[in-house]
């Protein structure tokens, strides 16, 4: 049938036109939805559960905190070995030659051992002497000693026992880490680091990516997630706190996260869960290219003919008394 | 003092050319229409206003949002209130559009020319979903935060996180309250004024072709 450059009136010819009234049609709509969307924000609110700070972190998880800062200075967390856009210490995802993660360079740099203790420790340093000395020594020893301080730091965090939010570890050669790591755990317990951590040398602040990748290394955030289903294999892109939907619209590209290749070691062509996220991102923009084309792909669009949904669409079409 | 003599048009004119070009393709007739096929009649043709409709609500309650500012929304009850409309009207929004893809799919609404306008709503659909994203970045709770997270690592896999930086609030913020938004309802309004000047289409031939 020719379409294209072919009037409504061309089109329409023969077919039997029946009264329409749009404007009351589209009154109606925003009227039913209004009643139904307001109804339901009366009576099942919205969830809103306060975020966590760096502060609530350091009260209710002080080792956890201890930890995630010394491994901050060792180079062991996620940011400190990240890659870009952050830094060049990780390779990134890649699928063979398509590297995009590397192609765009270090955009957003994050130093994870200056950004998150180093330079809030000699922000607060200002008047505390012990505090000063213990980062000077840091700062003068070797990679190496520091690498020995934080290797058998973190050996005695797990024994630490906590009084009073304060964080204690049996007798070791931690050198400055121990003075280091209490101020730094008090700086944060009163929020000073909340604030330390969106210092940018302007007044204004919108950017939370110190902070947000901060807390991303530790466990805590990751644990409170976990009990609201809202980790990367619990569907939790899609879920949110509460029972309340969530972004269900995003259950095709959450699907992918929970089944191989995309979690498993080995994978299948390349693909497997180090590189899962550019993998899924790769499927999808394909997926979502051909929902776009699917008038022109053969098989997804002739199955609407296969299928007799249109009959029940157009039943009246179909029926022999209803014809024109 | 004589009338001043009317000046003819020129047919080389832009302004006449665009002018003709709307009468022929999109007249009143045809956007504000009084008449329909006698089959357009299942409950089907209705997901696509009502998606509409939602849509207006999603932007009204957004644009009061957006003018008293993030602490409104969590510190009063009529801020939460209107979060809570927001929220609601995005689900909505989405629960239609979802249902008015569908339905066109086996509709095979594409046919007869119509491509354009299927493939310009995936389009909103993909943008819809870039905004709500953004929404939810932009809430400024524990959701916000771990989702920010949890994100990141998708973006920046894709190369994405370089330019698009989730853990941004100005940049999201921006985003899903200016840019996207003015996307999506300028495509919408391309995708109604395509519908408006094709009209509906004709049910599927017995004899065959879902084809364009």
């Amino acid at each position: 049938m020719k379409a294209m450059g072919e009037t409504q009136e061309e089109y329409y010819r023969g077919v039997r036109m029946v009264p329409y009234d749009l404007v009351k049609e589209l009154a109606l709509a925003l009227a039913g939805v209004g009643i139904l969307a307001l109804a339901v924000s009366a009576i099942l609110s919205s969830p809103d559960v306060p975020p966590v700070t760096v502060a609530a972190w350091a009260q209710n998880d002080p080792v956890d905190f201890a930890t995630t800062a010394t491994g901050e200075l060792a180079g062991s967390t996620t940011s400190a070995g990240y890659g870009n856009p952050y830094n060049t210490n990780g390779s990134g995802q890649a699928w063979g030659p398509i590297a995009p993660q590397q192609w765009f360079g270090t955009r957003i740099p994050i130093d994870s051992a200056s950004t998150f203790v180093i330079q809030p420790l000699q922000r607060a340093a200002v008047g505390n002497a012990d505090l000063g000395t213990a980062l000077n020594t840091w700062q003068s020893a070797s990679s190496d000693q520091q690498g020995k301080w934080t290797d058998a730091y973190t050996k005695s965090l797990p024994n630490a026992t906590v009084k009073d939010g304060k964080v204690t570890v049996p007798d070791g050669d931690y050198g400055p880490l121990p003075v280091m790591m209490s101020n730094l755990l008090g700086i944060a317990q009163t929020g000073g680091l909340d604030g330390l951590l969106m210092v940018n040398g302007r007044f204004y602040q919108t950017d939370y990516t110190p902070a947000l990748l901060f807390m991303g290394d530790g466990s805590y955030l990751s644990g409170l997630a976990e009990q609201s289903n809202l980790l990367g294999d619990q569907w939790g892109m899609m879920n949110e706190t509460g029972r309340y939907p969530g972004q269900t619209w995003l259950w095709l590209y959450t699907m992918w996260y929970q089944v191989p290749p995309f979690t498993s070691d080995t994978g299948f062509l390349g693909i497997n869960a180090s590189n899962a996220d550019l993998g899924i991102i790769i499927l999808m923009t394909l997926l979502t290219a051909a929902l776009a084309l699917v008038p022109l792909i053969p098989i997804l669009r002739d199955i609407p003919r296969w299928v007799p949904i249109h009959r029940l669409i157009w039943r009246g079409y179909y029926s022999p008394k209803a014809r024109p | 003092m004589d009338a001043a003599e009317p000046i003819p048009e020129q047919p080389s004119s832009w302004t006449v050319r665009t002018r003709r070009a709307i009468d022929r393709h999109l007249p009143m007739d045809h956007l504000l229409p009084v008449r329909q096929p006698y089959y357009v009649g299942s409950w089907v043709y209705v997901f696509g206003v009502i998606t509409i409709a939602a849509l207006v609500w999603v932007v009204v309650s957004g644009v009061v949002l957006a003018f008293m500012g993030p602490q409104w929304w969590h510190d009063s009850r009529v801020g939460r209130f209107f979060n809570s409309l927001h929220f609601w009207s995005v689900q909505l929004f989405f629960i239609f559009m979802v249902l008015h893809l569908w339905g066109q799919y086996f509709m095979a609404g594409w046919r007869h020319g119509r491509a354009a306008t299927w493939a310009i709503g995936v389009v909103i659909f993909g943008i819809s979903i870039l905004t709500a994203f953004t929404g939810y970045l932009s809430q400024q709770n524990f959701d916000s935060q771990f989702i920010a997270v949890n994100a990141k690592d998708a973006m920046n896999g894709a190369g994405v996180g370089a330019f698009f930086n989730v853990l941004n609030f100005g940049q999201m913020y921006g985003l899903h309250i200016m840019l996207l938004p003015i996307g999506v309802t300028f495509l919408v309004v391309v995708h109604i004024v395509m519908v408006r000047a094709r009209g509906v289409v004709k049910p599927i031939d017995p004899e065959g072709g879902a084809r364009s």
